[in-house]
């Protein structure tokens, strides 16, 4: 990332919109990889929805139902505009990045995969990324290859070129890896997939609460992210489409909003995005994204990404001073986000984790959705510390300090 | 309470019968998939009563505090008294409170034991 002008983030003032934070000692939240904390305007907006035009959106010929339905809309744009979507119709909501992807899977994957045609994938996808293209290929007779990634846990982009043919119609890959923090090139990827005819799909669910991802410069044919990793309520993600893709692609789920006229036996389709977005949708939590979406641009993501570096490259020298420690991913803090594995030796990462629980550091530990890369880096499990905003130097310290007693306290008698 | 506290945690470190046995009448294992937990559990069986029992395998203090505190409850009862074991008789043998997620790690020695016993496949308390 470029050093852009900005501010550095005032990290006191942002704490005070969290009320979590607000205990003594505060939690040291550390699991912002799984999800992050909201703050009061993104409540708030949901609030006023609640309290004031609480209402079905789209045909009601009244007020409050005409206000839910701009709230709904301009949450839309804002989210258009975050990404820098040409068209705001190319944001469709849905519950979360897994419900993105398997839209496209289902959708897209349903009428242009074949038997034969081959789908390539990284072996550090979530299973989010993961799945849904197992399911499309046992539906299709498609053949999934995969990209590996170097000790250093970084995608091995020599192999891409043997890996990457005419057979291939569809690179799946995500951002940002929620075990390693590895961020991936994901413009170097879509160069090289559009030159053999293969589209894109961008797990965006690490990135774009972090850095500013523009879809036009990746210039990537889908990509998915979620609210709930963003400041966000949980319930509502995202998928952006290249306008001819999303047009053509047939319906995912069907059901109310999403036609134009039924008849008994047929239908004709909405426009975009409303093809895509069947049923009542989750009204509340969109206005919430769309204002978390505002709160992070005006907190400034260059400085989000700037301070959340600092407590990276803090926290990789203050781990690396506990012995049997074993830190998992790029050794160079530039090369990945705020997310940091780890394993220390004897002790399981549940273990890990359950003491710094009673120290009021919360960290996740297990498989983190990725046991194909589990099994690369030939760990049952992992303990991961991942970063944010409103994380403080001083909760770093605490991870620190309750490490240390953890390994007191298991490995008392083997010393 | 802390969940790391003395009894447990001896039991981590010095498990009971830890092993395996070279012939056992039943031989069971199970993981955990959330966490990668795995433990087998080996039984001697002798006039319907549980001679020996060994089990192996890795995970975190609390998978492996509760299958050796098991081993220790189990030895000598009868095949029909295991059965009959709850997921409340494994938690009032922790002796802590355990929330919706570490609970399985406790259940799980008794898993293995009733799934290798009986072909219960089912967690403790999820029956039916």
């Amino acid at each position: 990332m470029h050093t852009a002008h900005f501010r550095p983030l005032d990290v006191e003032s942002i704490r005070k919109d969290f009320p979590i934070f607000a205990t003594e000692p505060p939690l040291a939240f550390l699991d912002n990889a799984a999800s992050t904390q909201t703050p009061r305007p993104v409540v708030e907006a949901m609030d006023a929805y609640y309290d004031t035009y609480r209402s079905n959106i789209h045909r009601g010929i009244y007020r409050i139902s005409e206000e839910a339905t701009e709230q709904y809309e301009r949450a839309r744009e804002k989210i258009a505009q975050l990404i820098n979507a040409p068209r705001t119709r190319q944001i469709i909501f849905t519950r979360n990045t897994t419900e993105s992807i398997n839209l496209v899977a289902y959708s897209w994957g349903s009428a242009n995969i074949r038997e034969g045609d081959e789908i390539v994938l990284t072996v550090m996808e979530h299973h989010s990324n993961l799945v849904p293209w197992q399911l499309l290929a046992q539906r299709t007779g498609a053949v999934l290859r995969f990209l590996e990634i170097t000790d250093e846990g970084l995608l091995d982009f020599t192999q891409f070129r043997d890996v990457l043919t005419e057979k291939t119609k569809l690179v799946a890959i995500g951002h940002v890896s929620n075990v390693l923090g590895t961020i991936n090139p994901i413009q170097s990827v879509t160069e090289a997939a559009h030159a053999v005819g293969a589209k894109v799909v961008v797990d965006a669910a690490q990135s774009t609460p972090h850095f500013h991802v523009d879809v036009q410069q990746l210039d990537c044919d889908f990509l998915a992210f979620s609210g709930h990793k963003m400041c966000g309520p949980t319930g509502i993600g995202v998928l952006y489409g290249k306008l001819e893709l999303l047009e053509e692609m047939p319906p995912f789920l069907g059901g109310g909003s999403m036609i134009r006229s039924v008849e008994r036996d047929v239908s004709s389709y909405a426009e975009l995005p409303a093809k895509f977005e069947a049923g009542t949708p989750s009204i509340a939590e969109a206005i919430g994204l769309g204002h978390a979406a505002d709160y992070i641009t005006q907190a400034n993501l260059a400085a989000i990404h700037v301070h959340e570096q600092e407590l990276l490259k803090y926290a990789h020298q203050r781990l690396k001073e506990i012995e049997g420690i074993t830190l998992y991913g790029p050794s160079a803090p530039h090369q990945k986000m705020g997310v940091i594995s780890f394993n220390m030796e004897g002790i399981h990462p549940h273990d890990v984790a359950g003491v710094l629980d009673t120290h009021g550091v919360a960290i996740r530990a297990g498989h983190h959705c990725a046991q194909p890369l589990m099994k690369r880096l030939d760990v049952i499990a992992t303990a991961r510390a991942s970063f944010y905003l409103y994380n403080t130097i001083e909760d770093v310290d605490r991870l620190y300090d309750g490490l240390c007693r953890t390994q007191k306290l298991m490995t008392r008698r083997k010393q | 309470m802390n969940i790391y506290q003395e009894e447990l945690l001896d039991h981590y470190e010095n498990p009971s019968n830890y092993g395996t046995l070279p012939n056992p009448d039943i031989s069971h294992e199970e993981d955990n998939p959330l966490c990668g937990d795995q433990i087998r559990m080996d039984l001697l069986v002798e006039d319907d009563k549980i001679k020996e029992v060994r089990f192996c395998g890795h995970g975190c203090t609390i998978s492996l505090a509760a299958a050796s505190m098991l081993t220790e409850k189990i030895e000598g009862k009868s095949l029909e008294e295991v059965k009959q074991l709850s997921k409340d008789d494994i938690l009032d043998m922790v002796g802590i409170p355990l929330g919706p997620v570490r609970i399985k790690c406790a259940l799980l020695g008794l898993k293995v034991l009733k799934a290798g016993a009986y072909g219960i496949n089912c967690w403790p308390g999820e029956e039916e």
